[in-house]
């Protein structure tokens, strides 16, 4: 997809990249609210201020992704043999002042040097994802930042990043690393590379108060709908944000129906009282 | 990087090997984080040993602080709504504490073992509170659950039991009384306590000593009918006591999320634990305004016509069901020592005073269908089990 | 039994901070039989003036005047004489490229900088102006159904709401931000950027990324427009003047008078014993002293609830401003610094990353290598303060924190000490060779020296969760403590902090009202 098509200040539908174009009677974006606005629409189509704002939406990369596959179950020696915690989220973390000294390095514009980790081990639940025998580990990591310096990564960069990650849960696993069949590095860059979300945020936008409830994405703007007739926002950018929980996607759907002046078949009230 | 293994699973009380001799169902439970025996053979079985003999029940599991220190009077005084200052060492008090709302966080027995020098025991863990409540107290809290063990020796001929397994000595130990006496060359601590509403003592120890303990007393015991019981015999024998039990009767308050669900000492019968002429506690400013505005909840104790237990039925003030219930049963069972049917509830005031006729709405299920019944429910004052020799000093050979 | 009744004073305020003064001159113009202790030997608290060496003055704690309510001065009939009534702001540059603040208006930046500013200015202050009104007034207590809660609570939903739509929605999206996103997004120069970022964290353990800092720095501006004046005599004049007025009011005030405890009886205040072993009786004691030194020394935690204790200790109140005070043989050149350019507030704040790289170390109770700094030299409006020629120079130096790892020694005092005059000396080079005398004080010698616990100059941390119906804590926000007959009136209650007036006449009106009511 390459533009959002809008003609007479209304969404008519999309133009794809290799020259196709798609009309609708409505478009949805799930991209995050800077993509839609700032890439796929042409300027003229939105207003000033909308555009602005939406410039000023702040979705800055924070975490990054390793994607390790091994030829078998490393040893962590702080859990007992066969420990059923090793199918569990697991973290490394012991000192509140190591994960904010993490976020210094963040702020100063690197990858931390002590960083932080969230690890899970799917196969020890889901066989099926390696062959026999192997196991593959998905590896959260913070902080890692979408630019250094306010520049591209280098590879040398992106490889040193890997190794910190690799190090640290080595400190935690001995044998983790003579386990090691291949890794795969992400970093916010490559993410906004490969799937399109701006910086590499997986939140669409931080969820901090001045960008949360009536101010997601952008006050006034906060009920999908967006100053483009016909357009309408669903992703992860609007309210409540980021997680895959679906709710922005739903939440858009009523309103769309609303709109539609068809009747609500989105489910909801699923709360006990 | 220093790495300790992670305990995990279940612990076992230093009694468990002579619980597990014993048992024959294999049907056991997790009681904060021990393994514990719902019944070894019969619950009902058990719960006559309780009334008719002498009954031993594993105490391990239930929770035991420490609290010693200068403040330490001061500080359970604060703590809870009885007047601790007037708690002499070698006395138990039984005693409620509150949040700053005034609302139940737990009950409990607090032992004045020595001077200065007390254990507070509860059936939840409240470490959290307890460490709060300390700012400001020269006071250390120490939990000891794990280094203590204990048993619960309840039952008519316990005081026979007790004084061959001692040789004596307890004549002049009253209702809330401990001892600290000696076993087998070892300390061992004795009070004149339990949750069982019937004469009865409980017994104190290193974990270290807990197997001797027991076969000392099951010898001991042997001639006076003396019986391992778990936990469901200990329920029955419970509510004909009229005792209220944590996650039956009340919740603790920390753990209420929703509003109007946590609840008083006055609206859990406890009013009498309530002293205001004593200075701060926790919960005082929140009990007086009730004292002054009145209650919104109160514990009723109903004897309820015929035979089928109304456990977890609404309870409804008049016999037609066409005007909203009042409240829900909380706890119920047939009582076969006093041939009722009895229950523990919790109505609205002002429902609920004594002398009272309320109705319960009570389903039962015969051959997979359900029947209904409307059962009426006389809302009585005192315990339904209240046998003389549970105060008589001393209680006398059975 | 009422408030005011019983005992042989109506009431007894401990501290003669400026805010107990405030408080009680207004009980006394109301006809009340009020008794202040102060501890010192002279009243003002942290609003004092003191001889730094023979011939020179310094405000040692606080030392600009920039939210002094119109109110207090209109009720009091008292206006402190001002040697200037509004500073300029400089934020200085080692190159002497320097970018001057006054009022709306900034030079030494591009166009499109001083347009951004002046919107951002303009905006501000009438957010600021918003915050005004409630600074004045008792917060409303949530889930009450008392119908003067819900009017207080439904003035400030209306004054919001009259802001007009799109300014309501800027102020509800700003008023949680940091202030380094703020500044990130408008504004080009750096020095500005961290000009405007050190007035946000200024007295605060905060940093320009920290969470709401957009709204201290809303709350530095709230008092007089955003104003910084220097008073006549220093600080200690505007006290004399408030204690003046206190004391024509009919008030009695005792100072080298330190007070041992409030003492509590059946559940409720009823006097102060003092140090000496006086005593002396009330049925309302109102305590200028800070919350946690209130509650767990003055009054002891066993007359309060466990609940209460909890977050009165939990209160995050750790200061992370020095004070620095040089007695100066003279001026250095400086380039781009005229003479007169030395009155104005000078600030050392490269940009917004040099605030937080100042802020990062005091995360881990380390004090900051290279420290933001605001300087004034208050003898260049106010020749009282130093003899004919000769100047003082008094600074606020970030980040030091309380709680140092190894605890504040005369080492380290001496070594961060150092690191504050290298500092000036690198945007102030000269001023080095003209000291004659030196004076640091950590926040661990303003506990001592000032009795506010941590040394923090609002008594409590400035941040929402610690704001209006939570200041300093819930239960405790409407000035009265869970303590029958006693009182807060000192910058740890509502507002907070600043030599504002406002916390000791909103709790002087808060205890007229319920005495009203009864």
């Amino acid at each position: 997809m390459e533009k959002i098509v809008v003609r007479d200040g209304k969404a008519q539908g999309v133009a794809l990249e290799n020259g196709e174009e798609l009309s609708g009677r409505l478009i949805v974006s799930a991209m995050d609210v800077k993509r839609t606005f700032l890439q796929c629409l042409d300027r003229n189509d939105v207003p000033d201020s909308f555009y602005r704002r939406v410039q000023n939406f702040k979705i800055r990369g924070s975490s990054g992704k390793l994607n390790i596959a091994l030829d078998g179950l490393p040893t962590f020696p702080a859990l007992p043999e066969g420990s059923s915690l090793m199918h569990s989220d697991m973290h490394f973390i012991d000192s509140m002042e190591r994960m904010e000294r993490a976020y210094d390095d963040w702020k100063a514009g690197t990858w931390s040097q002590d960083p932080y980790v969230d690890m899970v081990i799917p196969t020890l639940n889901d066989p099926t994802m390696a062959p026999p025998g192997k196991h593959f580990m998905s590896v959260f990591v913070q902080y890692c930042p979408h630019e250094i310096d306010g520049r591209r990564w280098t590879t040398e960069e992106k490889d040193a990043f890997g190794t910190t990650v690799l190090d640290q849960i080595a400190n935690y696993s001995p044998d983790f690393r003579d386990l090691i069949l291949h890794v795969e590095v992400r970093t916010p860059q490559d993410i906004e590379d490969e799937i399109g979300i701006t910086e590499g945020n997986i939140f669409h936008g931080e969820l901090t108060m001045d960008q949360l409830l009536f101010n997601r994405p952008v006050p006034g703007y906060a009920q999908y709908r967006t100053p483009i007739e016909a357009l309408y926002m669903c992703g992860s950018s609007t309210h409540p944000g980021g997680g895959v929980m679906a709710a922005p996607g739903a939440n858009a759907a009523r309103e769309i129906l609303a709109d539609l002046k068809r009747p609500n078949t989105v489910p909801e009230n699923f709360g006990d009282d | 990087m220093k790495t300790e293994p992670v305990h995990q699973g279940r612990l076992e009380s230093p009694f468990y090997s002579r619980l597990k001799a014993l048992d024959t169902v294999n049907e056991w439970h997790q009681w904060k984080g021990y393994t514990a025996a719902n019944e070894l053979y019969c619950a009902d079985t058990e719960y006559f040993a309780i009334r008719n003999a002498t009954a031993v029940f594993d105490l391990t599991p239930m929770t035991k602080y420490r609290i010693t220190g200068p403040d330490a009077c001061a500080y359970l005084d604060r703590l809870v709504t009885r007047d601790m200052t007037r708690l002499a060492p070698g006395r138990v008090a039984y005693a409620a504490w509150c949040d700053d709302q005034g609302h139940v966080i737990d009950d409990g027995t607090i032992f004045h073992l020595r001077d200065g020098d007390y254990r507070l025991c509860a059936q939840e863990r409240h470490f959290g509170w307890l460490q709060t409540a300390t700012i400001g107290f020269d006071v250390t809290v120490t939990h000891e659950s794990d280094d203590v063990a204990a048993l619960a020796v309840q039952g008519p001929t316990s005081y026979s039991v007790m004084n061959k397994l001692v040789y004596g000595g307890l004549d002049d130990l009253k209702p809330f009384g401990l001892k600290h006496l000696r076993f087998q060359g070892n300390d061992l601590m004795v009070s004149r306590t339990g949750f069982t509403g019937d004469l009865g003592y409980e017994l104190w120890i290193d974990p270290s000593q807990a197997e001797a303990l027991w076969d000392a007393l099951f010898d001991a015991g042997r001639e006076f009918g003396i019986r391992a019981i778990g936990t469901d015999a200990l329920e029955m024998a419970r509510i004909e006591a009229g005792f209220i039990a944590v996650y039956r009767e009340f919740l603790p308050a920390d753990e209420t999320v929703r509003s109007g669900r946590a609840r008083s000492p006055f609206e859990l019968g406890l009013g009498w634990l309530v002293d205001f002429t004593k200075p701060n506690f926790n919960g005082r400013r929140a009990l007086a305004a009730e004292m002054r505005n009145g209650s919104t909840w109160r514990l009723v104790k109903l004897d309820i016509e015929g035979n089928k237990p109304a456990g977890d039925a609404y309870i409804f003030p008049k016999r037609s069901r066409n005007r909203h219930s009042i409240g829900f049963i909380t706890s119920a069972m047939w009582s076969p020592v006093c041939k009722k049917n009895i229950a523990l509830g919790t109505v609205r005031a002002p429902y609920g005073k004594p002398g009272d006729t309320l109705w319960v709405e009570i389903y039962y299920q015969r051959e997979m269908h359900w029947s209904r019944k409307m059962a009426r429910a006389v809302v009585v004052d005192q315990p339904f089990w209240l046998p003389e020799r549970r105060r008589a000093t001393p209680p006398g050979p059975f | 039994m009422t408030e005011l009744a019983g005992g042989k004073w109506d009431a007894i305020v401990v501290g003669a901070g400026h805010n107990g003064l405030v408080c009680a001159a207004l009980l006394a113009q109301a006809g009340k039989s009020v008794l202040v202790l102060e501890a010192e030997q002279q009243v003002g608290g942290a609003a004092v003036t003191r001889e730094l060496t023979e011939g020179f003055s310094v405000s040692p704690c606080a030392h600009l005047l920039y939210q002094l309510q119109p109110e207090v001065c209109k009720e009091l009939k008292v206006s402190p004489t001002l040697a200037c009534e509004d500073l300029a702001t400089i934020a200085l540059s080692r190159q002497g490229n320097h970018v001057r603040i006054a009022g709306n208006a900034v030079t030494g930046v591009t166009g499109a900088d001083a347009e951004q500013f002046r919107r951002f200015r303009k905006r501000s202050l009438r957010f600021a102006r918003l915050l005004r009104g409630v600074l004045n007034r008792a917060p409303p207590r949530l889930g009450t159904s008392d119908w003067r809660d819900v009017l207080s609570l439904a003035r400030m939903g209306f004054d919001i709401r009259r802001l007009g739509r799109d300014e309501m929605r800027e102020f509800l999206r700003i008023i949680g931000m940091n202030i380094h996103d703020e500044v990130t997004e408008r504004f080009a120069n750096p020095l500005l950027r961290g000009a405007i970022c050190l007035d946000a964290v200024l007295g605060t353990h905060l940093g320009p990324r920290s969470p709401n800092t957009m709204f201290t720095y809303l709350y530095r501006l709230a008092g007089d427009g955003g104003r910084n004046a220097v008073p006549r005599g220093g600080m200690g004049m505007v006290s004399a003047v408030l204690a003046q007025a206190a004391r024509s009011a009919g008030a009695e005030i005792m100072t080298a008078t330190p007070v041992r405890q409030i003492v509590v009886e059946n559940g409720r205040v009823t006097g102060v014993e003092t140090e000496a072993g006086e005593l002396f009786s009330s049925y309302t004691v109102i305590s200028n002293a800070d919350p946690k030194r209130t509650v767990m020394r003055l009054v002891g935690a066993r007359h309060f609830e466990t609940g209460f204790i909890k977050r009165v200790h939990h209160l995050r109140s750790h200061g992370n401003a020095a004070k620095l005070h040089l007695a100066l043989d003279g001026l250095p050149h400086v380039d781009g610094l005229a003479f007169k350019d030395f009155g104005e507030r000078l600030l050392i704040a490269g940009d917004e990353h040099y605030v937080e790289r100042a802020f990062n170390p005091a995360k881990y109770f380390e004090f900051s290598t290279a420290p933001v700094i605001e300087v004034t030299f208050p003898s260049i409006h106010d020749e009282s303060l130093a003899p004919p020629g000769k100047h003082v120079m008094s600074a606020v130096v970030q980040y030091a924190p309380f709680a140092l790892k190894d605890g504040w020694t005369e080492a380290s005092r001496q070594r961060f000490l150092d690191i504050a005059m290298t500092t000036i000396a690198e945007y102030l080079p000269g001023l080095e060779q003209q000291v004659i005398a030196s004076e640091l004080l950590t926040p661990a010698d303003i506990e001592t020296q000032f009795h506010i616990n941590g040394g923090h100059w609002h008594h409590g941390e400035l941040a929402l969760d610690q704001f209006l119906f939570v200041r300093p804590v819930s239960g405790a926000a409407q000035y009265a403590l869970p303590l029958d007959g006693l009182f807060l009136c000192g910058a740890g209650a509502h507002p907070g902090g600043g030599v504002s007036g406002a916390p000791g006449r909103n709790a002087a009106r808060t205890i007229l009202k319920r005495e009203r009511v009864r």
